[in-house]
């Protein structure tokens, strides 16, 4: 019965097709067929969000997503956001203000984030930790995680303000 | 995860033909199907997604109510339910914003998990559920926990809500899952008061009459005072016993009617 098929995705930017089954978890395309190895698999429950992307636009586990159901869908992934040479205000935040220790749920907390900035630009403490309710992290205790959002919150809107 | 073929169509007329097939098996948001096909308890031949369909999702208001596609995400309800908040909040506070983001409405009452939000809206506001081949009274359509009037291969298109004067929904998290360990979703219509209570018991949603009768004479918190809610066939669990449900049950009505009025 079932066969592979083609799915045409656009990740971080670029157009790539990949030849999968229907079942298969988006995630396994990200990291195994793509290389993609940013977005992590913590639970593969849909609870942990460490496999978090942004799919048009809105944030999605990934673990809980079919690569058929992303035929066609705009995926951007922690890659897309910043690297080593340019890091993104949220990766920088992270970094100055210990956001992570062992790192493995930063990823899906800063695709997360990313989005929660754009939903609401100026979050409050309460706002921060209801919009990465979806998001684990068993080291921090969260404390430095909505300091790094709340720092790279500001850092984006100034930067807005300076360029207006 | 066992095999199947995978279809979108984009018309509820190309959804119902590919759901003839044996062992369909319709597809919303995947937040409780995926889950479960993960854990083999289902071995559908063909997974019928239902959100390429654009007359089965967003929100219109509709002659004193308003009516939800049935793959409408929890997000977008959030969103554009506005004409009724107490639906709005109660979406806006399902799971976490990646589940929000993909979860449907119809997923939901399709699956009528114990736990889950929706039903308890649906069964309190005397809502319609719209399926491409009827439209079935929410008083008859849950039937016990995971358990409702659909047939095989039915689906839903559309849940209609008459807007009430007042309404509150209050949840008691279960704080891993965020799922209601108890909810009591209260609406106040001209014609009297409809209280549904989610999470609590062994037979899923269901009214909590006695207090829909008190409520419905004097709509306020001390009217439920002196009733009492039995812990017999609650849900008992690792997360609370079923005289803690009973007990929530209560409490959270009164806050609801607390917040409604
Ligand atoms: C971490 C987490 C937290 C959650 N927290 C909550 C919570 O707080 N409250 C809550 O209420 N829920 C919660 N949920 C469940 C969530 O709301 C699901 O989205 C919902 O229960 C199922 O919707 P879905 O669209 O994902 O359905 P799917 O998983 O796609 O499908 C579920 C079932 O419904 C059937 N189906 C789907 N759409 C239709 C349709 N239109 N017509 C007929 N049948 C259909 C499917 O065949 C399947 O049997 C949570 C889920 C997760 C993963
Ligand atoms: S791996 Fe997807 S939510 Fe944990
Ligand atoms: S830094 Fe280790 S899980 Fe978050």
């Amino acid at each position: 019965m079932t066969q592979k098929n083609q799915y045409k995705l656009n990740v971080n930017g670029q157009t790539v097709e990949v030849t999968a089954e229907p079942r298969e978890l988006l995630i396994y395309t990200l990291r195994e067929q793509l290389n993609i190895t940013g977005p992590h698999i913590g639970c593969e429950t849909s609870h942990c969000g460490a496999c978090t992307v942004t799919i048009d636009g809105k944030s999605v586990k990934s673990c809980t997503m079919f690569v058929a159901q992303a035929e066609g869908k705009e995926i951007t992934t922690i890659e897309g956001l910043g690297g080593p040479d340019a890091l993104h205000p949220l990766q920088e935040a992270f970094k100055e203000h210990h956001g992570l220790q062992c790192g493995y749920c930063t990823p899906g907390m800063i695709t997360r984030a990313s989005k929660l900035l754009e939903e609401i630009p100026n979050p409050t403490e309460e706002e921060i930790r209801f919009g990465m309710a979806g998001n684990i992290c068993r080291c921090t205790g969260y404390q430095n995680i909505v300091k790094s959002i709340k720092a790279a919150a500001a850092e984006i809107n100034a930067a807005k303000e300076a360029a207006q | 995860m066992y095999n199947f073929d995978f279809e979108k169509p984009s018309t509820i007329a190309d959804a119902v033909s590919a759901m003839a097939a044996e062992e369909a098996q319709a597809l919303g948001g995947g937040q409780t199907l995926i889950p479960t096909l993960k854990q083999r308890l289902a071995s559908p031949s063909k997974l019928v997604s239902l959100s390429g369909i654009a007359e089965m999702k967003g929100v219109c208001e509709a002659d004193g109510g308003i009516s939800v596609g049935g793959a409408t995400t929890h997000a977008t309800v959030a969103a554009e339910a506005g004409a009724y908040p107490a639906l709005a909040a109660l979406a806006s506070n399902i799971g976490d914003p990646a589940v929000r983001n993909r979860g449907t409405i119809g997923g939901s009452l399709a699956n009528n998990d114990p736990a889950a939000c929706y039903p308890s809206a649906a069964l309190a506001s005397g809502a319609t559920i719209e399926t491409n081949s009827r439209e079935i009274a929410a008083d008859d359509y849950f039937q016990g926990m995971f358990t409702t009037a659909l047939e095989e291969g039915e689906i839903i298109t559309n849940v209609r809500f008459p807007i009430p004067e007042a309404a509150s929904y209050q949840k008691f998290e279960q704080p891993a899952s965020r799922f209601a360990m108890v909810g009591v979703f209260v609406a106040k219509y001209v014609d009297g008061v409809r209280v549904a209570v989610t999470g609590a018991s062994e037979d899923g949603v269901f009214r909590w009459t006695e207090a829909e009768e008190a409520l419905s004479g004097n709509f306020s918190a001390d009217a439920v005072e002196g009733l009492s809610v039995s812990g017999d066939g609650m849900i008992s669990d690792l997360h609370g016993s079923g005289d803690y449900r009973a007990h929530l049950v209560k409490v959270l009505t009164k806050r609801a009617v607390a917040a409604a009025s």
